[in-house]
């Protein structure tokens, strides 16, 4: 058994994180958050694929010609999608259906992508498998916040369940409906990253 | 004023450095600088001053917005006892309506100004930089475009979104690339469209059994003109947000912005050439009733002049270069139609056109300064390329 590297599940958390640092990932991380269920299962999801295809990758990268890489990278990390898909439509139906398209997108979502490339192109199975873990939890730190924040003041909720009490609504309480459109979460996003570069300046660009 | 400059000095040396409030020299200095102008000069350079610092600017753009507020106040009183008794004229009860709109419109502006100062404050201290002034216009252009019965906390809430996303985060006012005023305006619009749009925003608690739509909706539900006569639109008498219903009192600031100098001529003239252009080419090929309407019933429907006149010409988001103001103005005019006739989703095309073209005024100056630079070349070369 290799030994443990704890950093490649730490360092995706905060300072390399797929969405805030790496940039990669955003249109997911833009489609599937208006709801808080969608946004923890299409992070499942990009975990159980980012982690297996880079495994798998990690076992074959000696013998893959370079050339046609891509293609090999492709064909994984499309079945693999298949196969979470399937799981998907079996067991959380409604949840499948509210993700429509985009979990067939994770073939494209260019975190699973650019780890194969990055990482898993270059070491060993088990460091790859926690380099996917680390990427996937990093991915989902970001879908579920954005997750959290748009569902709770979008329409009150949480997960399906009325949070904000009717009171409130007595009141003249109004759900923002600008947060259950993709453009705030955008904005979501860039606050994230203000706030974290704000907080760790070492992540500021150099001018 | 001198008792003023002694109660300052007397109290300066506690937010200096080593003072016992360092920390809100800022703010020590806003205050400061509003009540004197700073007596230090250039130590250096060039010595060519103008008397016409931000300050002054702002309190001329604050000038100028009086005559629609005064207008718009008084419109909202009168609009209110105007759908309980139709048949009220408008210079009837005239207290009554002037005192009615003030209880309306004051916690507006003030909400408005204390929620956005705060926050421009307190990111002036944690910046360590000066207080700009730029807020002083922004503050009083936010309920000027809002309706009069927008609920106060969701004015607090459009103002903080337009002043942390829309200015501080690009390094406060002079660095923001959409206005901020309108920003507050599309946030409240796509937020809570219930409190922005609809026929019943328009008059303060308007009677049930009057219909409050402006004749900015009745044209969007395919009247052949408005209800309103086009000299009662252009006097201001009718439904809509605060300080945009009057083109008169918006004409009157708008000649104050241009003998100033402050506003933009180009600017304003380009936007309402575009708008006619646009109208005038629907009437050639519309189908519809609101594509038949004339030119210049665009100028005096909804937020067109108040966009115009003051939103346009904000000199921070429009272009710089006097070519591209030309070309922002008129790209202005016609999306502003454009969007008003053809989209039925967005009722005011004007504040969608203007954070529109926004956002392009600086690629607009990019082509114009390139142009420039290239016709030059061209001259030079012709010469002989010679340094003559």
């Amino acid at each position: 058994m290799a030994e443990f590297n704890f950093k490649l599940i730490k360092n995706p958390l905060s300072k390399e994180n797929p969405i805030t640092i790496q940039v990669l990932g955003i249109c997911s991380a833009l489609a599937v958050t208006a709801k808080l269920q969608p946004a923890f299962v299409m992070a499942l999801s990009v975990t159980v694929v980012v982690a297996f295809s880079n495994v798998i990758i990690s076992f074959l990268r000696n013998t893959i010609p370079p050339r046609i890489r891509i293609i090999v990278q492709l064909v994984i990390v499309s079945l693999l999608v298949i196969l979470v898909d399937q799981v998907l439509k079996a067991f959380v139906y409604d949840v499948s259906k509210q993700l429509s398209v985009f979990v067939g997108l994770i073939i494209t979502n260019c975190i699973v992508m650019g780890r194969l490339e990055a990482f898993a192109m270059s070491n060993k199975p088990f460091d790859s498998f926690l380099d996917g873990i680390g990427n996937g939890l990093g991915y989902a730190v970001i879908l579920i916040t954005l997750g959290v924040v748009r569902e709770l003041f979008g329409s009150g909720t949480l997960w399906g369940y009325q949070i904000i009490p009717e009171s409130f609504y007595n009141f003249g309480y109004q759900n923002n409906s600008l947060m259950i459109m993709p453009p705030m979460a955008l904005i979501l996003v860039g606050i994230i990253i203000w706030v974290q570069r704000a907080r760790n300046k070492e992540l500021c660009e150099k001018e | 004023m001198k008792w003023l400059r002694d109660v300052l000095d007397n109290l300066k040396p506690n937010f200096e450095k080593g003072g016992k409030f360092p920390w809100l020299h800022s703010t020590f200095d806003a205050f400061e600088t509003f009540a004197f102008v700073p007596k230090t000069t250039t130590s250096c350079g060039a010595h060519f001053r103008d008397a016409l610092d931000m300050k002054r600017t702002m309190t001329m753009v604050i000038l100028a917005l009086m005559p629609a507020l005064l207008f718009g106040t008084y419109n909202i009183g009168y609009q209110h006892f105007h759908s309980i008794n139709p048949s009220l004229a408008f210079f009837d009860g005239f207290w009554d309506n002037l005192w009615y709109g003030i209880v309306k419109v004051l916690p507006i502006i003030v909400v408005s100004y204390v929620v956005g100062l705060s926050i421009e404050f307190g990111f002036a201290q944690w910046r360590k930089h000066e207080v700009n002034e730029g807020f002083l216009v922004t503050g009083m252009l936010i309920p000027l475009v809002m309706p009069p019965d927008v609920p106060l906390w969701q004015v607090a809430l459009a103002t903080a979104f337009a002043v942390v996303i829309g200015k501080e985060v690009f390094g406060g006012t002079g660095m923001n690339f959409l206005n901020p005023a309108l920003l507050a305006r599309a946030f409240l619009f796509f937020a809570f469209p219930s409190s922005m749009s609809g026929d019943n925003v328009w008059i303060a608690q308007k009677a049930d059994a009057f219909s409050g739509a402006t004749p900015l909706a009745e044209m969007m539900i395919g009247a052949e003109l408005p209800s309103a006569s086009f000299w009662d639109m252009f006097l201001g008498i009718m439904p809509g947000s605060i300080g945009e219903t009057s083109s008169v009192a918006i004409l009157l600031g708008a000649a104050f912005l241009i003998i100033t100098g402050i506003g933009s001529w180009r600017i304003m003239l380009s936007v309402f050439i575009g708008g006619a252009l646009m109208g005038l080419t629907f009437n050639l090929f519309g189908s519809n009733p609101y594509t038949q309407i004339p030119f210049y019933y665009h100028y005096v429907l909804g937020g067109f002049m108040f966009g115009a006149v003051f939103m346009a010409t904000d000199p921070v988001t429009a272009a710089q270069t006097n070519k591209g103001k030309w070309i922002y103005g008129l790209l202005i005019g016609v999306m502003a139609v454009l969007i008003r006739v053809v989209n039925p989703a967005y009722p005011e095309g004007m504040m969608l056109a203007i954070l529109l073209l926004n956002v392009f005024a600086p690629l607009i100056d990019y082509y114009v300064v390139d142009a420039n630079i290239r016709k030059r070349m061209k001259r030079w070369k012709i010469k002989g390329g010679k340094n003559v």
